[in-house]
This record gives C-alpha cells, sequence and structure tokens, in this order.
C-alpha cells in the first residue's frame, strides 16, 4: 500500500530524467569489504523493517478472527446481528446483539462528515495547488499538518466541552452530543489527508496541460473546472476514500461527542453510537472469552472488513490513474 | 521533489496509521499480560510483608469505578500512617476487580455489588479459597437533574417507567413539569451508564427491573462523573450516579419508593434507615483470608479514621 502511494507522482516527475547511473558503477569511488558487507547488513534491517509491516497486519489479522470467528460461525444469530436494533449484550433476562444502530450510528456521522469535509478538503487543495502563492503554500501546508497532529481525544474534549452547548444554542436543540457534532470533528480530522492527497493528485497532472488550456485563452477557473479537476479525478476520489477510512475508524472523538445512544439517527441531532466507541466503552469490562467479548470482536471483524473495502477500492483507483 | 514527497509521507501514515494502532495494541497486550506475572509476587510479598520490613510492600486494590475516589482517598491517607507500604488502586470497574480478584493480580477487589455464586465459584477454583467479604461504607446512587428544572420529587416507578425498555414516560410535562428554562424540548433526556458497570447494572436492579432492560438510546456516559457534567450541561437531562458526584450545577431529586408517598432525599440518615430506595453498600474482597498487611488496612479503613474519609468524599459511613 505505502509503495504505491510513495511511488506515483514522483515517478511521473523523475520519469521526465534520464535514469542516472547507479551507484557502484565502475566510475564509482572503490570500496572496502568492510563496507561492502555493513551495506548488506543494513539492506538487511531495512528489508526487515519493511516486512515487519506484513507481519504485524497478519498477526492483528489473526488474533481478531481468532476471538471473533468462534462465536460468528457458532452461537451468533447474524439475521439478529446485522438487522436488530436492540443491544443489550449484558441483559439478564435477554440478551441481544443487534448492532444496526451502530452501523446506521457509524455511517451516518461518516457521512455527514465527508458532506462537511469533502468541499472543503477538495477546495483547500485546489487552492494550495494552483491558486495561492509560494509562501501563503508553505504557511497553509505547515498549518493544515498541525491540524493533522491533533489528538483525537482533544477533539473530543473540544466537541464535548465548546460544541455541546454551542450546537445546543445555535440549533435549538436538546442535547447537544450528536451527530453532527461527531461529523464536525471527523470533518476537521479527515481535511488534512483530503487536502495533502488532492494535492498531490493535482500536482501530477502535467504542467503541459494546465499551459495548452491557458493558451487556449480558457481563464483560470475554467482551467481548474474542465481540465484538472477530470485529469486529477481518480487521485481525488482516493483521497476522499482515505478520508472516509479515517473517520469510520475514528474512535475516541465519536465516543466522546457522539452521545453514545444506540439509536437509529432521524436527524443530525439525534445522538448515536458508533461501531468504534461500542467497542472502546465495552471491551475494558467485558470478561475475557465471554460471549459479550466475542462479540465486540465480531464487530472488530466488521470494521476491519469495513476499512478494509474503503483502503482497497482507493488503492485500485489510484493504481487506475498511474496505468494511465 | 521534497515539496511532492512529504504530503505523500503523510498519505503512506494515513495507511499504516491503523498498521501502528494495532502494533501497539499488541504491544500493551504483551505488556500486559506481563505485568501481571509481575503483580503475582507483588501480592505474595505483601503476605510475608512482615517478614521484611525493610522492603517496599505493594497492595494491589482494583475495582469499582464506583469507589474509586474513595479507595484513593484512603490508600493516600493511609500511606501517612506506613509510608513503607503504597497502595495501588486502579479502577475500570467492580467486574473488572472480581476479574483481577480471580485472576490473582489483585490483593485487595472493590466492587459495589455483591460478588455473584458463579464469581465465586469461579474464585474458589482460581485462588484455591472463598475470598473474604467486608463491607467497607455505603453509596446513595443519587438521581440528578439539571438544577434549573423545578421537579423536586419522584417516585421508583416513575424513574422505571422513564427508563426501562416499554416504559411509558418520556416527556416532562407527563411528571407534570411545564417547561424548563433553557429545554429547547419537552422530551426527557436519558442519561445511563455503558451497559457493565456497577451503576448500570445496580441501577436496572433496582430501579428498572431485575429481568428487565433499559430502554435504547440513553446517553450512555463511561463515568460515574460524566454523568453528572452531561446532566449539567443539558436542561432537559435526568441520570444517575454516585451521591459524592453532585456539583452545584446539578440537583438531586427526592425519591419516594411508592408514587404518592414522600420522597427522601439521599443522605447518610437515609441510607442507614434504609428510607433511601436507591443505596447499596460498598464491599472489599480479598483472595482468601487477607494477609496481616492487607487485615491492618483494612481494620483502619473501617475505623472512626477511615470512615471519616469515606464520609468525607461524599459517600456514606458505616453505622456506628
Amino acid at each position: 500500500m505505502g509503495e504505491r502511494a510513495m511511488n506515483l507522482p514522483p515517478a511521473r516527475v523523475m520519469s521526465s530524467h534520464p535514469v542516472s547511473a547507479s551507484a557502484g558503477s565502475p566510475g564509482g569511488p572503490r570500496r572496502g569489504r568492510f563496507a561492502m558487507a555493513s551495506e548488506a547488513v543494513l539492506e538487511w534491517v531495512i528489508r526487515l523493517c519493511g516486512i515487519s509491516a506484513i507481519l504485524f497486519v497478519f498477526g492483528i489479522f489473526f488474533f481478531v478472527l481468532r476471538e471473533g470467528t468462534g462465536f460468528l460461525f457458532g452461537e451468533l444469530n447474524l439475521v439478529q446481528f446485522f438487522f436488530s436494533t436492540e443491544w443489550y449484550p449484558t441483559s439478564n433476562a435477554n440478551v441481544r446483539y443487534g448492532v444496526l444502530a451502530l452501523i446506521a450510528g457509524t455511517f451516518s456521522v461518516t457521512g455527514l462528515a465527508m458532506l462537511i469535509a469533502v468541499p472543503f478538503g477538495l477546495g483547500a487543495a485546489v487552492f494550495v495547488s494552483e491558486f495561492c502563492g509560494q509562501r501563503l503554500r508553505e504557511t497553509l501546508k505547515i498549518v493544515i499538518e498541525l491540524l493533522a497532529a491533533i489528538p483525537s481525544v482533544v477533539w473530543g474534549f473540544i466537541g464535548i466541552s465548546v460544541m455541546n452547548p454551542l450546537i445546543q444554542e445555535v440549533f435549538h436543540v436538546p442535547v447537544g452530543l450528536n451527530v453532527l457534532n461527531g461529523a464536525l470533528l471527523l470533518a476537521l480530522m479527515s481535511v488534512p489527508i483530503m487536502v495533502s492527497i488532492g494535492e498531490d493528485a493535482l500536482k501530477a497532472v502535467p504542467d503541459s496541460y494546465r499551459e495548452a488550456s491557458l493558451a487556449m485563452g480558457a481563464t483560470r477557473w475554467q482551467t481548474v473546472h474542465r481540465v484538472l479537476l477530470p485529469a486529477a479525478k481518480n487521485g481525488l476520489l482516493a483521497a476522499v476514500l482515505l478520508g472516509v477510512g479515517r473517520a469510520v475508524g475514528e474512535t475516541m472523538a465519536v465516543l466522546m461527542a457522539t452521545g453514545h445512544a444506540v439509536n437509529i439517527p432521524k436527524s443530525p441531532f439525534d445522538p448515536v453510537r458508533t461501531l468504534t466507541a461500542t467497542i472502546a466503552a465495552e471491551l475494558g469490562e467485558a470478561s475475557v472469552g465471554s460471549n459479550h467479548y466475542q462479540v465486540l470482536f465480531v464487530i472488530g471483524i466488521l470494521l476491519f472488513s469495513i476499512t478494509f473495502s474503503v483502503n482497497l477500492i482507493a488503492d485500485l483507483i489510484v493504481k487506475g490513474t498511474r496505468k494511465r | 521533489m521534497r515539496r511532492l514527497s512529504l504530503p505523500l509521507l503523510r498519505t503512506r501514515r494515513a495507511l499504516t496509521q491503523g498498521l501502528a494502532c494495532g502494533a501497539l495494541a499488541v504491544l500493551a497486550l504483551g505488556l500486559g499480560a506481563g505485568c501481571k506475572k509481575k503483580a503475582e509476587p507483588a501480592s505474595e510479598g505483601a503476605a510475608s510483608g512482615a517478614a521484611e520490613p525493610a522492603k517496599k510492600q505493594s497492595i494491589q486494590n482494583i475495582g469499582s469505578d464506583t469507589m474509586v475516589n474513595l479507595a484513593q482517598a484512603w490508600a493516600e491517607e493511609y500511606a501517612k500512617l506506613e509510608p513503607h507500604l503504597s497502595i495501588e488502586v486502579s479502577g475500570g470497574g467492580s467486574g473488572v476487580g472480581i476479574a483481577a480478584l480471580i485472576n490473582k493480580t489483585a490483593d485487595i477487589a472493590n466492587s459495589s455489588r455483591k460478588m455473584e455464586p458463579e464469581e465465586l465459584e469461579k474464585a474458589k477454583a482460581g485462588i484455591g479459597q472463598m475470598p473474604t467479604e467486608f463491607i467497607v461504607g455505603f453509596d446513595g446512587l443519587a438521581v440528578y437533574v439539571h438544577k434549573s428544572n423545578p421537579l423536586e420529587s419522584i417516585s421508583m416507578e416513575e424513574l422505571g417507567e422513564i427508563y426501562r425498555e416499554g416504559g411509558k414516560l418520556a416527556k416532562w410535562s407527563e411528571l407534570g413539569v411545564k417547561g424548563i428554562p433553557g429545554a429547547k424540548s419537552d422530551d426527557i433526556i436519558r442519561i445511563s451508564r455503558q451497559n457493565n458497570s456497577g451503576s448500570y447494572q445496580y441501577f436496572r436492579e433496582t430501579v428498572v427491573g431485575k429481568k428487565k432492560d433499559f430502554k435504547s438510546g440513553s446517553l450512555d456516559m463511561n463515568g460515574s462523573k460524566d454523568v453528572v457534567e452531561q446532566v449539567a450541561k443539558t436542561p432537559g437531562a435526568i441520570g444517575y450516579s454516585g451521591l459524592g458526584y453532585a456539583t452545584p450545577e446539578v440537583k438531586i431529586l427526592k425519591v419516594a419508593k411508592v408514587k404518592g408517598e414522600p420522597g427522601v432525599l439521599p443522605s447518610i440518615a437515609s441510607v442507614h434507615d434504609k428510607t433511601y430506595p436507591i443505596s447499596r453498600p460498598l464491599f472489599m474482597y480479598t483472595p482468601g483470608a487477607p494477609s496481616p498487611a492487607v487485615k491492618k488496612y483494612l481494620d483502619w479503613a473501617m475505623s472512626d479514621a477511615g470512615q471519616k474519609v469515606v464520609e468525607k468524599t461524599g459517600y456514606v459511613p458505616l453505622p456506628k
């Protein structure tokens, strides 16, 4: 996955240069045996670092599956799991594991977050890439990076203490911890990803396109609208999808800001509960190996599948761009 | 090149963030397991501690979130008396404490409910002895509303109808409350706890019904303090939490056992004479008979000096 992201535009940039002669060519300085050996060792260390990512992915995948599959294919009633809104994992009388409301919670918060974040993120990407001057661009990029570096628990804190009363007052609603609150936080958290990737996608469009468009008498906005956006379409879509992946997987901020109520939202002002927040709130006290513990891992598998497919789609789209 | 590759690195970071988190989780699990192993000799140290007083002993005290403030205050106070002994208090919930007792990683488990028969069985199998139970104080679960709410008193039935699955009360006007200043609607906003906390289970048992469940859609907070804070920020809210968490921003309701009877405010007297209906004893459990150091600590906690701390932290001391 990483390799793709690293290679795409630089490959284009570099392809315009002739590939320079590789190190260690006959003309280069002579190297001792020690230098050669240390070179080989270092190469192996670095290779190991690279491969370790794969090991971790499979390790985690294995761990989550091991804890969850027994219950998933055993006692769990899948119809109830997907189609019931009744989440009562610790009931004395009638234990029910319906996650429909939690799925609705995750998707409503993510969906609204994207409605807010996509215009902002892509707009900012277009501005940074096409319209703003060198100095402003550098400043903007640093600030956007800062936005990405704010820990999610701090976002959650802002959600509870600042946005909660603000939303109650501005929209005249009884509860300030709701879909809108969570979505605003998630939007702010996913905008930086969209800006950076979206800007890369726009920069990867060759300058000759811009020059040709301007030479035809198009204005800058027409150039962006008619030439650059279609040309960078896939990269921009990938930027959005990675933002979605970030939003679906976010836990702490939504745990704090959405109200944590099992509820199918009828408006953006209803409190909801997300899949991630449920795991975070309940896993700590579920006794290891119990049905409750296992069903939380099944939710983990569900989440893993959602983010995996979103990332995979983003990956395939970017691969598509590169081929063209 | 540089300008391009910087954000690209970030792309990669976004992709691998999940991995990194997972890796950390795996590490944390490993560490957790390691800690558990380490904790065992510590508890033995406490048991045979009298023999070697030079070594700093520690008592692991784990469990109920309701009791964590109290346990912490006791530990601090006791440290002044016995500086060589460190009492390490952590919360997580009654269930966590009892699980730690069974896994032999706790010297004292705090619990805001009685251990269940199955848990006692498990403990007997795990430790080889029956855990010993101590009642160290009392707690009243207070019912909180926003300070601007004109309601003064509520009955157990009404609370049940508000919180129970299928319960009929959903509007403040149905309780005779007409217009709470600042509230944006007539809806009763239910604030509850996450479904495995001791308070949740105790409230379910006494108010909602032993074999009943909560109504879906309540705001489930992750801590006793969060409930009170959320009620303070939401004019139309109602919530339940420990008596010790009251702030000037919220109002405690009187609770009547039966509708029509006068309500009773939770207080030391009303908890002791059991006129306040939502009160409960607070327990500490030790694996088997307590070691001398633990025994001394518990005796101190139940003495006048220890009970003064109970009162100071907002709980209800043992009757004299």
